[in-house]
């Protein structure tokens, strides 16, 4: 399957990339790692009539800690994440998350922004970023400025990304002492999209769950948080009553659709179960244990 | 529509070729360098029959355009056995009986030679999971994990004996 053609343009600065978008418009798409825009284009589900591939910016694929955060460049590999042993130890969700992503050699393209502004709701690190309460960092012909990861999914594959802008960084709050997060996944195969998967960030305060985020892969059309299950579990205990009312109120906000991968019923029930192994691996990393 | 100009080392040679931007690194492989060693399997980012070593990665050359090449290296089956002797891992997939129909075996040498790089001593685990991107619908991988095993020994055998 061969791509509608295309002008090909290969900045080597971040301006350029910006002037170029800014000429271009509309017609342009941003090419990073290309592992979902390259097949979307081969099925012709996308024929822009530009790309603009980032991939000759090495200023855009840092990962490091700056401040008070990890900072995650735009053209940060997915496998950049799988052997940095920060990510391993003050992060161990987002490990989680780029251990299952696709497979090896697709995560050896692919980056933590493309997946990111692809904004498809069967990615995995839109999830993990709800439930982290990242920010991404964006610029345009006017400057820089930082979306709430809240406030960027606004629809199937849509962002509040406006016209111009380029995203650049993701920037991970670094976890409390006491805090713990991880992030499962049920997919038919490697390489598949998750039946459904469950990020989960929480602080305790001695046996209490002090603060809960929770993001929801591939069973709502927009990436969504599960919020009633967040209030379910934020201020309790962490028992088995708690946890199964956090589940069933997941199971019950997410809007998951029936498809090749389970009916709906099943989808929600998956959520259910989800939330509370999730939970509790949580509980268990904030604890300082290695599940 | 727009041509461009790039220069990929492949297998250790440089080669200047005009490309379509749209052209698939797969299709410059096979097409504009005739190295048909590297398959064309499922065309949707699944199955690794195409998979290459780009700057010392393998990566899915039905993903990625020919253009985004430019400058990089590119390592092929073709560049595998060097001077008409197999490399550990070729024959490995000889002794152990690491094929059947062959198709998908250029890509999981690939993968396998980038993970025997990185990890000498892989667990059985570490190698199932390092060629987890590579699919083969023949051996059931148990033979082909095998195979891995016997380059991964061996390789360790030559490096002290060196």
């Amino acid at each position: 399957m061969i791509p509608a053609p295309f002008d090909y343009h290969a900045p080597t600065t971040l301006d350029e990339a910006l002037a170029l978008l800014g000429k271009l418009g509309d017609t342009a798409k941003i090419l990073a790692g290309g592992q979902s825009l390259i097949p979307a284009m081969r099925f012709r589900l996308a024929a822009p009539e530009a790309l603009i591939d980032l991939g000759r910016i090495p200023e855009l694929a840092h990962l490091e800690e700056r401040g008070d955060d990890l900072v995650i460049g735009a053209l940060a590999r997915e496998h950049a994440l799988e052997i940095s042993p920060l990510v391993a130890k003050s992060y161990p969700m987002l490990l989680d998350a780029a251990k299952v992503i696709a497979d090896p050699l697709v995560r050896n393209k692919a980056t933590v922004g493309g997946n990111l502004a692809h904004a498809d709701p069967a990615n995995d690190h839109p999830a993990v970023m709800l439930a982290y309460g990242a920010k991404v960092v964006v610029r345009g012909p006017s400057g820089s400025r930082t979306i709430a990861i809240d406030d960027l999914f606004t629809g199937l594959f849509e962002t509040s990304l406006a016209p111009g802008e380029i995203l650049t960084e993701i920037r991970i709050p670094k976890p409390k002492p006491h805090s713990g997060g991880a992030y499962l996944k049920i997919e038919r195969k490697v390489g598949d999209y998750a039946v459904a998967a469950v990020a989960v960030q929480l602080e305790l305060a001695g046996e209490t769950i002090a603060h809960v985020r929770i993001g929801l892969t591939n069973v709502s059309p927009i990436p969504a948080r599960a919020k009633a299950a967040e209030a379910a579990l934020t201020g309790q205990p962490a028992s088995d009553a708690v946890l199964e009312a956090a589940g069933k109120a997941a199971a019950n906000e997410c809007n998951p659709s029936a498809d090749l991968r389970g009916q709906v019923d099943y989808k929600r029930d998956l959520v259910r179960i989800l939330v509370k192994r999730a939970v509790r691996v949580a509980i268990t990393r904030a604890q300082g244990g290695r599940p | 529509m727009s041509k461009h100009e790039i220069t990929v080392t492949v297998n250790g040679e440089r080669k200047t070729r005009s490309v379509e931007s749209r052209l698939l690194l797969v299709h410059f492989i096979r097409e504009d360098l005739s190295l048909t060693g590297t398959h064309i399997g499922c065309d949707t980012t699944s199955c690794g029959a195409c998979t290459v070593s780009l700057d010392g990665e393998p990566v899915k050359s039905c993903t990625v355009f020919a253009v985004q090449a430019d400058g990089a290296t590119v390592d092929t089956i073709e560049g595998m056995a060097v001077g008409g002797k197999l490399h550990p891992l070729q024959e490995g997939f000889w002794e152990k009986h690491g094929l059947q129909c062959g198709f998908c075996t250029p890509g999981m040498l690939i993968s396998a030679r980038a993970l025997l790089a990185k990890n000498p001593s892989p667990s059985e685990d570490e190698i199932r999971h390092g060629i987890s991107g590579n699919l083969c619908r023949c051996t059931g991988y148990n033979k082909i994990v095998e195979a891995i095993q016997y380059a991964a020994d061996k390789l360790r055998g030559d490096a002290k004996g060196a």
